[in-house]
């Protein structure tokens, strides 16, 4: 069954949105699924970047568009992918989704372009231009059964930026 | 094995992303063969490079490939006295492909294997075309997944000045070429679409220009954002050329204060944007105001290659000798010193 929590968070500039990914990143473990949706410099790869900082990732994290996939190690391992150039679910086939997600926080840059092919337990994450040049809205959706259960804990960590 | 590290035959492989290419090139210099297997067709379809698609081509291409190096060169197998391939960085199954062939072929003709960094190779696309170019050097290496300032002080002695903190200079054009609705490579067709526009339309961010060796792409790919989503009537042409100008800018200005800064007698670029017009005019300007050689290799040394691998492996063949046959890829490998 597809039970979905939803959270509404603003930031005002790229450090908010590190600072917003890095006070999520304290409730994630490992196997969670991570799926990044917004348009081209929404901040998607900042996320990423805050979220890997406080994971203890300590080298430089980049966007991995090129090659798809990044893999960093922290205090968790941490699956960096861009399905950015991927048009359709059948296309993932490619990237051994399955392998990756077995091990470590996977985050999914443009993931709503491969959604039907990954697992229903999912936290997705879309990032919003908001009215101005650096203003973002993120928006939150505890997807599945497991991440309902941990709807509480998300909300308390992201507390601060929660929209009113 | 019965050839020493005086070895001066060199097949050089390299599959660390997208081209299957095989060279032979002797003295670390002389290129007698070099032919590259392009997977851009192949790619297109996607927007880019998918991982298993690349490897998949590599191990149907690589052995053609060879051979046909081999039979420009007019050479047999054993006539080569080393086997020198990328190891990394890139795609960890396609570098894969080229480590396991040289390997193989370097135990069947009995001569050393070499693994070589790509990166370091493309510093050596520029000797390749110039074999006395003088050192020190400031190189512009810039492609789809590298943006790095080089000092290179002596042969095999460099030091990575500054490298991208989020998107890699190809990226960024690729990007915004698909946010202008044009096609894949960005590079090209943003070069080519820009020639229209007018460069000074748009005052796009010149990220950290004047602030240490480091770049960063990201806030000019999201101010283009900005403004198509604010000026959608605004020409793609000038959207193209500013932003074309903001890239070409940061990355001149940049290697211009190193060099001057470093006291090097030149400056040159490397990997798949130096093909970048703009660049090459702004580059070749830099270096005429401030006395400096420019160069800019041709299109087929600024991509990849595997000549610049058969370079490299000549050069470290003599620093290192051969490498283990245990040596596999890495595909995050890093330069040294960096």
């Amino acid at each position: 069954m597809n039970t979905a929590l939803h959270l509404r968070a603003t930031t005002t500039s790229v450090a908010a949105t590190k600072a917003f990914a890095a006070a999520l990143a304290a409730e994630l473990r490992d196997g969670d699924l991570l799926v990044l949706v917004g348009d081209l410099g929404a901040g998607k790869t900042a996320f990423t970047q805050g979220l890997c900082a406080a994971l203890g990732v300590d080298v430089a994290v980049t966007s991995p568009t090129f090659t798809l996939a990044n893999r960093y190690e922290g205090r968790l391992v941490v699956n960096h992918l861009d399905v950015y150039r991927l048009d359709s679910p059948a296309e993932a086939e490619d990237l051994a989704l399955s392998e990756l997600l077995d091990d470590g926080v996977t985050v999914i840059e443009w993931g709503d372009r491969i959604e039907a092919a990954l697992p229903v337990q999912r936290l997705r994450i879309e990032i919003t231009f908001g009215p101005g040049d650096d203003d973002r809205l993120i928006g939150c959706d505890m997807v599945g059964d497991t991440w309902a259960g941990r709807f509480g804990d998300i909300r308390a960590a992201v507390g601060d930026w929660l929209a009113a | 094995m019965s050839a020493d590290i005086g070895a001066d035959v060199i097949l050089g492989i390299e599959t660390s992303c997208d081209e299957t290419a095989a060279a032979v090139v002797t003295g670390g210099v002389h290129v007698w063969s070099n032919v590259v297997s392009s997977q851009v067709e192949i790619h297109a379809k996607y927007g880019g490079v998918v991982p298993e698609v690349a490897s998949r081509a590599h191990v149907e291409t690589i052995i053609p490939v060879v051979d046909e190096a081999l039979d420009r060169a007019g050479l047999e197998g054993r006539d080569i006295e080393a086997v020198a391939a990328t190891h990394g960085p890139g795609l960890v199954g396609a570098l894969l492909v080229g480590v396991s062939t040289a390997k193989a072929m370097a135990l069947v003709w009995d001569v050393p294997f070499v693994a070589v960094n790509h990166l370091e190779a493309h510093l050596y696309a520029a000797f390749l075309e110039e074999p006395d170019l003088e050192m020190p050097l400031v190189v512009l290496l810039v492609s789809g997944g590298h943006t790095m300032l080089i000092l290179m002080e002596d042969h095999l002695r460099y030091r990575v000045l500054g490298s991208t903190v989020d998107d890699a200079a190809g990226e960024a054009f690729d990007k915004v070429a698909r946010l202008l609705d044009l096609g894949y490579p960005g590079g090209p067709e943003i070069d080519r679409l820009s020639v229209e526009g007018d460069p000074a339309a748009i005052a796009f961010p010149r990220a950290m220009v004047n602030d240490g060796w480091n770049f960063s792409f990201s806030g000019v790919k999201t101010a283009v954002v900005n403004h198509v989503r604010k000026f959608p009537e605004t020409p793609a042409a000038d959207v193209a050329a500013s932003f074309q100008e903001a890239v070409a800018d940061v990355l001149v200005t940049k290697a211009r204060r190193a060099a001057r800064e470093h006291g090097a007698s030149g400056m040159c670029l490397s990997g798949g944007v130096a093909a970048n017009s703009r660049l090459r005019e702004k580059m070749a300007a830099a270096c005429r105001d401030d006395g400096l050689r420019a160069f800019l290799p041709s299109q087929a040394m600024c991509t990849d290659n595997a000549a610049m691998v058969a370079a490299v492996g000549w050069w470290r063949l003599r620093a290192d000798g051969p490498s283990s046959l245990a040596a596999g890829a890495d595909p995050s490998l890093r330069l040294p010193g960096h």
